[in-house]
């Protein structure tokens, strides 16, 4: 349809733009929140957004790293795309260390950057970068928009390929003419052409009937759980198939929440700082049936001592993981949730499978080697401050961390029983993550408790959104677990470096208290356990975000843990007899 | 291991960027690579040759390659039944009195001169590399001024034999 149609209709209003084009198209795509910050490239967008008020909101950020991970933290809790906006320049290399965080966890983002205009494109004009070589290798796909005519597509296109198969990031680079330009006609509605991009959902029934087969004969199976369950949804079908044929399930970092920590056949989390009982289960098992993890290096330990007497099963939607790290007997290729329907159903004849002597030889390896610490009269144990957490949350809180020795520990005691409730930095180790993910997950889940669990180091690089948790009133809980040390590396050089404990130590530190109330939230310094127990039901209490210094035991160290360059089962600070 | 792997892509701006940047992330060397449209509008293909160390990283790099949204398709094609090619232009010293000897070493080859000056004449060679290989060294003595190759080009026979040794790089293998 031609716009002069319309002419008449639109007389008193601005004519339409590329810019208004693009706030229509994210509202047809569902999306309610923008996670942006407004600059010279993007001001036609921004014109359009405010045209838009009361149609889609929008969060302005105090930096572009705090709105990406706060996107990140909205798509881990929603499932659904996080929108990002950011200028040309600047703004778009800003996000970078996001959109790779995004890439490594498979969380589905999409990301637009104002570029400078066509006609100056390549001359590096004023904050002009090259942003589609710079995110070529860490988004799933870019695209630079070369006219209005392509938005629609591109738009359609962007969102489908972050949300489906494996999900990542995606870019869309506007120029500035494109967001600025008249619509001369009203676009025709448009399909998806994919042809080079279609993922495998329908697992092989003929390699599922091979797993079931396997399944019958092991004496020792192992299932290994990760975030592929999450994005597939499949926790409860999951927790079906261990429970009725009696595997234990491992899960990884990132799939904590998979399935439910307090079931009699989880081992908990696996890896270099996993429970001993599900690294000797990996290492012992006979079947390892992985679902949707893909063996990182964190998980397997040295290569040559991962799993060596198991026969291995991966269920992954991107087949490039299969085989890429350990060699697959059983490759496939599928949806996680797919994959159990068909196995539940396959199996649904068989007699319940028991493995009563490796259930057992596993629960001993609990009892003998449970998670452990020592507890200090005197000061605060970080791992106790965690568990003090999972109490007065009944374990049912978000909970986002940053990265380091306070990830672990998180990880480790905040026994998750539920899915989506777990939003940390793995792949990439991004600090940082954790304070600005929380207020993405808030922003998703507005009813539910979010705790940050973030380091003093982590949180003092992007604890400038204070301001969007202060101008939205998100009842954020950050929790600092202060050690006043880069806990992790300060570990690493205790053990691993002689001793040296090179520029680790974090001397001088702001009053956390006061920098929270500079940006109007309620904060608190406990350094002992007493106080804590006194103070944390009053500030789960409150209806408001609060920041919560928690001073606890430097030297602390997390345990268990398999150094580098060794196997699953050397593990190291396992609980004495 | 040396392998040919052709890709039909569709042509859109950076799909180029895109395959040799993934090469180079995964740590592949490309011995040569060559561009060029298709019989079908907006689909291109590349010939690629690279150095593999193993079965397990050639199967990761077509696995990463085929997970590009602009990549349509992904062939090893090394050990099927190919048409191979590669043009090279080379410029050789020479004086008049030895064109006579270099047209008779080049004639067996099929290779023709396609220009002449004062002190050099520019030879023109098509076929498989080894060929071109073989062209170059006893053109050598004479005194090689310049070099230009295009990297190789290939497609599948019309016709495959039945092999029993078929390498496909499936899952279902």
């Amino acid at each position: 349809m031609k716009v002069e149609a319309k002419l008449e209709f639109q007389t008193s209003t601005a004519p339409k733009t590329g810019a208004d084009l693009l706030i229509d198209l994210l509202i047809k795509e569902g999306v309610e929140t923008l996670f942006g910050y407004p600059g010279g490239a993007v001001l036609p967008i921004y014109d359009a957004i405010y045209r838009a008020q009361g149609r889609i909101q929008h969060v302005l950020f105090r930096h572009e790293q705090g709105m990406i991970h706060a996107a990140e933290g909205y798509a881990r809790i929603t499932g659904k795309p996080g929108v990002v906006i950011a200028t040309s320049g600047p703004g778009a290399t800003n996000l970078v260390t996001g959109i790779t965080d995004a890439m490594m966890d498979s969380l589905p983002l999409v990301v637009f950057t104002g570029q400078v205009a066509s006609t100056v494109i390549g001359t590096d004009a004023f904050q002009e970068a090259d942003v589609m070589a710079i995110t070529t290798p860490i988004t799933k796909h870019n695209y630079q928009v070369r006219s209005i005519a392509d938005l629609p597509r591109i738009v359609k296109e962007a969102f489908h390929i972050a949300s489906t198969g494996r999900p990542g990031p995606v870019l869309v680079d506007i120029p500035k003419d494109i967001s600025a330009g008249i619509l001369t006609e009203e676009p025709e509605e448009v399909l998806i052409h994919l042809p080079g991009y279609q993922p495998t959902i329908r697992p092989n029934p003929f390699q599922i009937k091979k797993l079931v087969d396997s399944l019958s004969k092991a004496k020792k199976p192992v299932i290994l759980s990760g975030a592929g369950v999450l994005h597939a949804k499949a926790s409860a079908e999951l927790t079906a198939f261990a429970e009725k044929h009696q595997i234990p399930v491992v899960t990884t970092l990132l799939g904590l929440g998979t399935f439910p920590a307090d079931s009699p056949l989880s081992l908990g989390m696996g890896g270099m700082h996993g429970t001993y009982a599900a690294n000797m289960a990996l290492y012992e098992s006979d079947l390892l049936i992985n679902f949707g993890a893909r063996f990182d290096d964190r998980l397997t330990g040295n290569l040559k001592h991962f799993a060596p007497n198991a026969k291995v099963a991966h269920i992954d939607i991107d087949p490039a993981e299969i085989g890429k790290n350990v060699p697959t007997q059983i490759p496939i290729v599928g949806d996680a949730k797919e994959a159990l329907i068909q196995l539940i159903d396959e199996t649904a004849g068989l007699e319940a499978l028991e493995h009563q002597e490796w259930l057992e030889h596993l629960e001993q390896y609990k009892q003998d080697y449970p998670l452990w610490y020592q507890h200090d009269p005197h000061g605060m144990c970080p791992q106790w401050l965690i568990e003090a957490i999972h109490k007065i949350t009944g374990g049912d809180a978000i909970v986002a961390t940053d990265v380091g020795q306070h990830q672990m520990w998180a990880a480790q005691y905040y026994n998750f029983t539920k899915p989506h409730r777990w939003i940390t930095s793995g792949g990439l180790g991004t600090m940082g993550f954790g304070f600005p993910a929380a207020i993405g997950a808030q922003m998703a889940a507005p009813e539910s408790t979010v705790v940050a669990i973030v380091g003093d180091g982590g949180f003092q690089m992007t604890l400038q959104e204070l301001s969007v948790v202060y101008e939205r009133n998100l009842p954020i809980k950050i929790i600092i677990v202060n050690n006043g040390a880069l806990g992790m590396v300060r570990q690493w050089q205790e053990l691993l470096h002689g001793n040296r404990i090179s520029e680790s130590i974090l001397h001088s530190q702001p009053d956390f208290v006061k920098l929270a109330e500079s940006y109007s939230i309620r904060g608190y310094k406990i350094d002992n356990q007493e106080d804590l127990i006194a103070k944390l039901p009053e500030i789960f209490a409150l209806n408001e975000p609060v920041l919560v210094d928690c001073r606890v035991i430097q030297q602390e160290k997390v345990f268990p843990m398999i150094a580098p360059g060794k196997g699953l089962h050397e593990m190291i600070g396992v609980k004495p007899q | 291991m040396k392998r040919i792997i052709t890709l039909t892509v569709q042509d859109r701006s950076g799909v180029l960027n895109r395959v040799t940047g993934l090469l180079q992330r995964r740590q592949f060397n490309i011995e040569s690579i060559s561009v060029g449209p298709t019989e079908t509008e907006g689909v291109s293909k590349m010939t690629l040759v690279v150095e593999v160390g193993d079965g397990q990283r050639l199967e990761q790099v077509t696995k990463q390659l085929n997970k590009q949204i602009d990549v349509l398709k992904v062939s090893d094609i090394t050990d099927k039944a190919i048409v191979v090619r590669e043009l090279a232009l080379i410029k050789v010293a020479s004086s008049s009195q030895l064109r006579t000897e270099i047209h008779g070493i080049i004639d067996p080859f099929r290779a023709d001169i396609i220009d002449v000056s004062k002190d050099s004449l520019a030879v023109q060679i098509t076929g498989r590399p080894e060929k071109i290989d073989a062209l170059i060294e006893l053109l050598r003595p004479f005194g090689i001024k310049e070099i230009a190759r295009t990297g190789l080009t290939a497609f599948l026979r019309g016709y495959q034999p039945q092999v029993n040794e078929f390498t496909a790089y499936s899952l279902s293998k």
